[in-house]
């Protein structure tokens, strides 16, 4: 692999950049594999480096439909927090974010992570009180976390209506400062050029159409390039996961919806932070190119369509116009929608199956973009040893039948 | 933006009259106390959640407040019926045969809005 550097950079430009050398390879498949990772997107890139890089795994292939990081690595609003209610959830987002902090040199490609705080507003006396108790949760966990006030809001982002006339005035928020955002394509990419200079095959355009299993384990999949195997294969392929499931025989608790986000025109720098309402249900960000990065809730119905209902756009507008009149008039550039895999207690779920050698990484619903380097990591110590990590341990599949559910539906700052 | 035929209204609404309520047809156990935990769990979380032919429930929260049946497509999104409470679906994924013989990705393609 070519290192990026200041100077390669320099040197480079005195060949007109023509003589860069591509990211990856563009390998045939070979016949047989120690591991294979279906699905190509951060997750599953991650898997795939983390495997070759910590665990020695030499012979590994990711196999994605499409081609890299095209779904829902690219349809997400880039947020990166890890202010999680829950014990484990806690440790799982926060074991994500140290991993961040280090990824662009570990990985040698800018991720534009920018660490630049998350503020979850707090619009009732319940959800001050909501902060308040996950404020604390956190910081016991060893996550940093402040609880703000209203006029500590308004410093942080003068922008923001905090007035009392607000239709739902703002009463305060949780603030966690390390939080922030990274740039979205630069991590499947960097994940991509690392995994593949540590040999692993990256087979784009190659989609699984049946798994090969005898006798409750599995031997390979079938895909559209002829047959791959393999006897440990970790399926991380979010809205499809359930397809995917289906094809191996066993149900997932898991409905897919449309999510979907939008970024306006591109403005001179206004918001320097990430802003997130779980009450007036909209999320803010300004992305490095001046455009406003806009999310907001799922579309209730199921879809796996890539798009959404025009309503559920004009009431994610609503929201943000409330918070901030000041964009009222902005005008929207692009809207699209990913298919997320929601799980009933909005957690996700690293399992082994009923199928063995055959391991799911999915759930991750709305949120899953943020744990990217972390679900990585812990999914692939879990694949290399065959048990699973002990922060993936309690997201097993088992927890939907002997109920120990992790439910941090609203109790993650925002609504799912 | 789905213009949905609520079959106790007999009219066409607009999508934001409705709510989705997920799977339709689910049938509570008749004896939960007697169900072993893997039972309860497939009931309370378990859900079909197909790449195609769906029947979920609605129901029409800002008109007659009735709930009823849709069946849809998950992919192309198209409204195939609707159907009132306790009646069953005409069509099914065994019995549904697409308009076109054109693959599914090429038909959402040539969806408005909708670029690749």
């Amino acid at each position: 692999m070519q290192r990026y550097s200041g100077f390669g950079l320099v040197k480079h430009a005195l060949s007109h950049h023509e003589n860069w050398q591509r990211q990856w390879r563009n390998p045939t498949p070979k016949k047989e594999y120690d591991v294979i990772i279906v699905g190509g997107g951060g997750h599953g890139l991650a898997t795939a480096y983390y495997l070759a890089k910590e665990h020695g795994v030499k012979n590994i292939a990711v196999i994605e439909k499409g081609w890299l990081g095209g779904g829902n690595t690219a349809r997400n609003t880039t947020i990166v927090r890890s202010n999680y209610l829950w014990d484990e959830a806690a440790a799982l987002y926060e074991h994500a974010m140290k991993l961040w902090e280090g990824l662009s040199q570990d990985i040698n490609y800018n991720v534009m992570f920018s660490q630049r705080g998350v503020l979850n507003l707090g619009h009732t006396l319940q959800d001050m009180r909501d902060i308040q108790r996950r404020v604390n949760a956190n910081r016991l966990n060893g996550i940093d976390g402040e609880v703000l006030d209203a006029k500590g809001v308004q410093e942080l982002v003068p922008i923001m209506d905090c007035s009392k006339n607000a239709r739902y005035p703002v009463m305060g928020a949780s603030w966690q400062p390390r939080a922030g955002v990274a740039r979205h394509d630069a991590v499947a990419w960097g994940y991509a050029r690392a995994a593949d200079a540590h040999g692993v095959d990256l087979l784009q355009n190659t989609e699984v159409t049946g798994f090969k299993i005898r006798d409750g384990r599995v031997y390979g999949v079938h895909t559209n390039r002829g047959d791959i195997g393999a006897k440990t294969i970790g399926c991380v392929a979010a809205g499809n996961s359930g397809v995917l499931a289906n094809m191996a025989g066993f149900k997932l608790p898991l409905e897919s919806h449309p999510l979907q986000a939008l970024v306006s025109e591109p403005l001179k720098p206004i918001l320097d932070t990430v802003v997130m309402s779980n009450h007036v249900h909209g999320y803010i960000s300004q992305s490095d190119k001046g455009d406003l990065v806009i999310g907001a809730g799922i579309d209730g119905y199921n879809g796996y369509g890539q798009r959404g209902s025009f309503p559920t756009v004009e009431h994610t507008l609503q929201a943000i116009v409330e918070m901030f009149p000041i964009f009222s008039r902005v005008r929207m550039n692009r809207q699209w929608g990913g298919i997320v895999d929601t799980c009933p207690d909005a957690c996700p779920i690293l399992s082994k199956t009923p199928v063995k050698g055959l391991f799911f990484n999915c759930g991750w619903g709305t949120g899953g973009f943020k744990a990217t380097p972390g679900s990585g990591h812990v999914f692939a110590a879990s694949l290399a040893k065959g048990e699973m990590h002990p922060l993936a341990a309690p997201f097993s599949i088992d927890r939907f039948h002997s109920g120990a559910l992790i439910d941090e539906h609203g109790a993650a700052g925002v609504a799912h | 933006m789905f213009y949905i035929y609520c079959p106790y209204c007999g009219e066409h609404r607009e999508e934001e009259e409705f709510h989705p309520k997920g799977q339709a047809h689910i049938v509570r156990p008749k004896e939960p106390e007697s169900c072993s935990d893997e039972e309860w769990g497939d009931y309370l979380f378990f859900r079909d959640n197909p790449r195609g032919i769906h029947h979920e429930l609605w129901v029409h929260a800002v008109g007659c407040r009735k709930f009823f049946n849709i069946t849809r497509h998950t992919v192309t999104y198209e409204i195939l019926e609707t159907y009132k409470m306790g009646e069953q679906p005409s069509i099914t994924a065994e019995t549904y045969a697409p308009q076109s013989s054109e693959s599914e990705a090429a038909r959402v393609a040539k969806q408005a809005g909708v670029r690749a």
